[in-house]
C-alpha cells in the first residue's frame, strides 16, 4: 500500500469512490511517510490522532455517498492558517504557543468539503523569506537535490515547508500563501504546481497577515488538475473578510483539457535579465513553443513599470506588516519578556519573539510610515504601483489572455547561501513574481524541466483578475508537454 | 536617503523593539542597503498619478450594524501569557 502516496489528487479521488482504498488507509500511507522524512523539517506539527478522526469520519460519509469534493483527501496546512484547537504559530517565537479557538475561512471550507488535515507545515517567519530560513523551526530541506550531490538546498519560501511535503510525497496538497512570490517560488524550486489567485479570490480571515493589500492564500498541489480542485473548495466570498469578492467560483477542473486555440500570450521583454541563466530563457522559449503548437498565438508585450515592482514591495509590504504586526505585544497572546514598565515590556517581548528578518522588516516599514517619510516613501511607492497594475492593464487591453514568464531566476540554492550580507540578495528571488501581488493578479508556476544540475525549474502564466481557469487551461498544456517530476528519495 | 545610528534608535523604539548598541551598526547597514535599492523609484515620474488605494475595483462592503458576536470572554483570554479572571494582566501604567 506504499504507492497510495503517489497518487495525484484526482487519482486518490477516483480511488476512494471506487473503494479501491479507504480514507484511513490512504492517511495512515502519508502519515508513516511524514514520520520517515522529518529530516525535511517540513512538518513542524503532526496531528495524526486529528488525521484518523477525520479519515474515519470522511470514509462512513463516502460509504453513505455523501462525501464531499475532497472527502477523505490527506493535507497540509501552513501554519500561517489559524487551525482551531491546534497550535498556530507562523513560525515566530512570538506566538509562543497559541491555539486559535477559531479555524480561517479557508481551512474551513477546506474540512467542509471532507479533507482531512496532517498537520502543520514549515513557512518562513510571518512568511516573510524566499527560502523558508527564517523560521523559527529551523530551515526545511528541498527534496530536490543537485545531480551527484548531497548538498541540502532550501525549498524556497515562504511556503517552503507546503512545496517540500508535496514534493516530497507526504500531503496530497497543501495551503500556502503569497504576497510576493511565496506560493510559486516554492513551486518553481521543487516541481509542485502553485497558483496565486486574483486578489479577493480567497478569505483572509484567520490568515496571519503579513501584508494585507497583497496577501492571498492559495494551493500547491502535484499537478495543474489538482491545484484546480484544492482551489475550488478554498475560494469564495466570506462576509468576515471585506475585501473577499462577491463572485460565483467556478469549477475550475473543467478548464482542464481545454482548448487553448487561438488565446493570445504575451511575452514580456523586461522579464528578460542581463546575465540571466541561459537554461531558463531556454525553458522561457520552449514554453512559449509548447502554446504555439497548441494554437496559441504568442506576442511581445512591454510591461514597462517591471524593474520597480521589487522596490515599490519592499515600501509597501514592510509598511503594512509593521501596522499588522504591532498586535505583538506580549499580552494577549503569545510570549511576554519581562519589563520595568510597559513600555519595556512591549520592546523586551517583540525583540526576543521576532527574529532578525522580521525585525528589518517592521523597522524598515515603521521608517517609511513615519513622519516627513511618508510621501517619499509609502505614497510614492503606492503611485509606482498603480503605474505597476496599469502597465498589465493596457496589455489585456490588447487582447491578451495570458502573460508568460520564467518563475524564478534561478534553481534552488544551497542553505545558507544567500542573503548573509545583503538583505536584496535573498530579495531578487521574486523578481518575477511580485509584480503580480502589486498588481493583483493571478499567476501560477508550472514546472517546465530542470537545469543541467538536475534541478527543476518552472513557468509562470500570468492571467487577467479573476480568470484563473485560463491559467489551469494553460497550465496544463504545458504539464503535458513537459511531464512530471518527482524527486529521488534520500530522505 | 540613508539613516544614521541615531535614526536606528529612534526607529527602534518607534516599532517597540529593543535594540542593543551591539546591534545598531548591523542594522544600520541592513536598513541602508533596504533604502538604497528602494531609492530606484525616485526616477519614475509620477506627476499626477493617483496611488493605489484597493488593488480589485470594488465598492466598500459595509457589515450591519448588529450585534454578531460576543459572550467569548474566555475565548479572547485563553491565550494570554497573563490574565486575573477575564482581565489581562499588564506593568503598572498609570500612578
Amino acid at each position: 500500500m506504499t504507492d497510495l502516496t503517489s497518487l495525484t489528487l484526482a487519482e486518490a479521488r477516483k480511488g476512494l469512490a471506487a473503494k479501491a482504498f479507504t480514507s484511513l488507509e490512504l492517511t495512515d500511507a502519508h502519515l508513516s511517510a511524514i514520520e520517515a522524512a522529518r529530516v525535511l523539517n517540513a512538518f513542524i506539527l503532526e496531528t495524526p490522532d486529528q488525521a484518523r478522526a477525520m479519515a474515519r469520519e470522511a470514509d462512513a460519509k463516502i460509504e453513505k455517498g455523501d462525501g464531499g469534493p475532497l472527502a477523505g483527501i490527506p493535507l497540509g496546512i501552513k501554519d500561517l492558517f489559524a487551525t482551531r484547537g491546534v497550535r498556530t504559530t507562523a513560525c515566530s517565537k512570538i506566538l509562543g504557543n497559541f491555539v486559535p479557538t477559531y479555524e480561517s475561512t479557508v481551512t474551513s471550507q477546506l474540512w467542509r468539503d471532507g479533507a482531512v488535515m496532517l498537520g502543520k507545515l514549515n513557512n518562513d517567519e510571518f512568511a516573510m523569506g524566499s527560502s523558508n530560513e527564517t523560521s523559527c523551526f529551523g530551515p526545511v530541506g528541498n527534496p530536490w537535490r543537485r545531480d551527484g550531490s548531497n548538498t541540502t538546498l532550501v525549498p524556497g519560501g515562504s511556503s517552503g515547508g507546503s512545496a517540500s511535503a508535496v514534493a516530497a510525497l507526504l500531503c496530497m496538497g497543501a495551503t500556502a500563501t503569497d504576497t510576493g512570490g511565496s506560493i510559486r517560488q516554492p513551486a518553481a524550486f521543487t516541481a509542485t504546481v502553485g497558483i496565486k489567485p486574483t486578489y479577493g479570490r480567497c478569505s483572509r480571515w484567520g490568515i496571519v497577515a503579513f501584508a494585507s493589500s497583497l496577501d492571498q492564500a492559495g494551493p500547491i498541489a502535484r499537478s495543474v488538475r489538482d491545484a484546480a480542485m484544492l482551489l475550488r473548495s478554498m475560494a469564495g466570498h466570506d462576509p468576515k473578510d471585506t475585501t473577499s469578492v462577491d463572485i460565483a467560483v467556478p469549477d475550475y477542473e473543467a478548464a482542464i483539457g481545454k482548448s487553448v486555440k487561438g488565446m493570445k500570450i504575451g511575452i514580456p521583454r523586461e522579464y528578460r535579465l542581463d546575465g540571466m541563466p541561459a537554461e531558463i530563457e531556454k525553458l522561457w522559449e520552449a514554453g512559449a513553443a509548447w502554446l504555439k503548437s497548441a494554437g496559441a498565438e504568442l506576442v511581445e508585450v512591454s510591461l514597462p513599470h517591471t524593474k520597480y515592482a521589487l522596490p515599490a514591495y519592499y515600501i509597501v509590504a514592510p509598511a503594512e506588516a509593521s501596522s499588522n504586526l504591532a498586535r505583538y505585544d506580549g499580552v494577549r497572546y503569545g510570549l511576554r519578556e519581562q519589563g520595568r514598565n510597559i513600555t519595556e515590556l512591549y520592546e523586551n517581548t517583540r525583540a526576543e519573539g521576532f527574529g532578525a528578518e522580521v525585525k528589518r522588516r517592521v523597522m524598515i516599514g515603521t521608517y517609511v510610515l513615519s513622519a516627513g517619510y511618508y510621501d517619499a516613501y509609502y505614497l510614492r511607492a503606492q503611485k509606482v504601483r498603480t503605474l505597476i497594475k496599469k502597465d498589465f492593464e493596457d496589455c489585456f487591453a490588447k487582447g491578451v489572455d495570458a502573460i508568460l514568464t520564467p518563475a524564478t531566476p534561478s534553481a534552488a540554492f544551497g542553505i545558507g547561501e544567500k542573503g548573509g550580507a545583503d538583505p536584496v540578495e535573498m530579495y531578487l528571488n521574486d523578481i518575477f513574481t511580485v509584480t503580480v501581488n502589486m498588481a493583483g493578479l493571478p499567476g501560477i508556476a508550472v514546472p517546465a524541466g530542470k537545469d543541467a544540475q538536475g534541478l527543476p525549474l518552472g513557468l509562470q502564466l500570468i492571467g487577467r483578475p479573476f480568470d484563473e481557469e485560463t491559467l489551469f487551461s494553460l497550465g496544463e498544456v504545458i504539464e503535458q508537454a513537459a511531464g512530471r517530476f518527482t524527486p529521488a528519495r534520500w530522505w | 536617503m540613508s539613516v544614521d545610528a541615531a535614526t536606528v534608535r529612534r526607529i527602534a523604539h518607534l516599532a517597540r523593539i529593543a535594540v542593543s548598541e551591539d546591534d545598531v551598526p548591523h542594522l544600520q547597514g541592513e536598513l541602508n542597503a533596504m533604502l538604497a535599492f528602494v531609492e530606484q523609484l525616485s526616477e519614475v515620474d509620477v506627476a499626477g498619478v493617483e496611488p493605489m488605494t484597493s488593488v480589485t475595483p470594488m465598492q466598500m462592503k459595509k457589515r450591519a450594524d448588529v450585534v454578531n458576536d460576543g459572550e467569548i470572554t474566555d475565548d479572547i483570554v485563553a491565550n494570554a501569557p497573563a490574565t486575573e479572571g477575564h482581565f489581562f494582566l499588564v506593568p503598572k501604567v498609570v500612578e
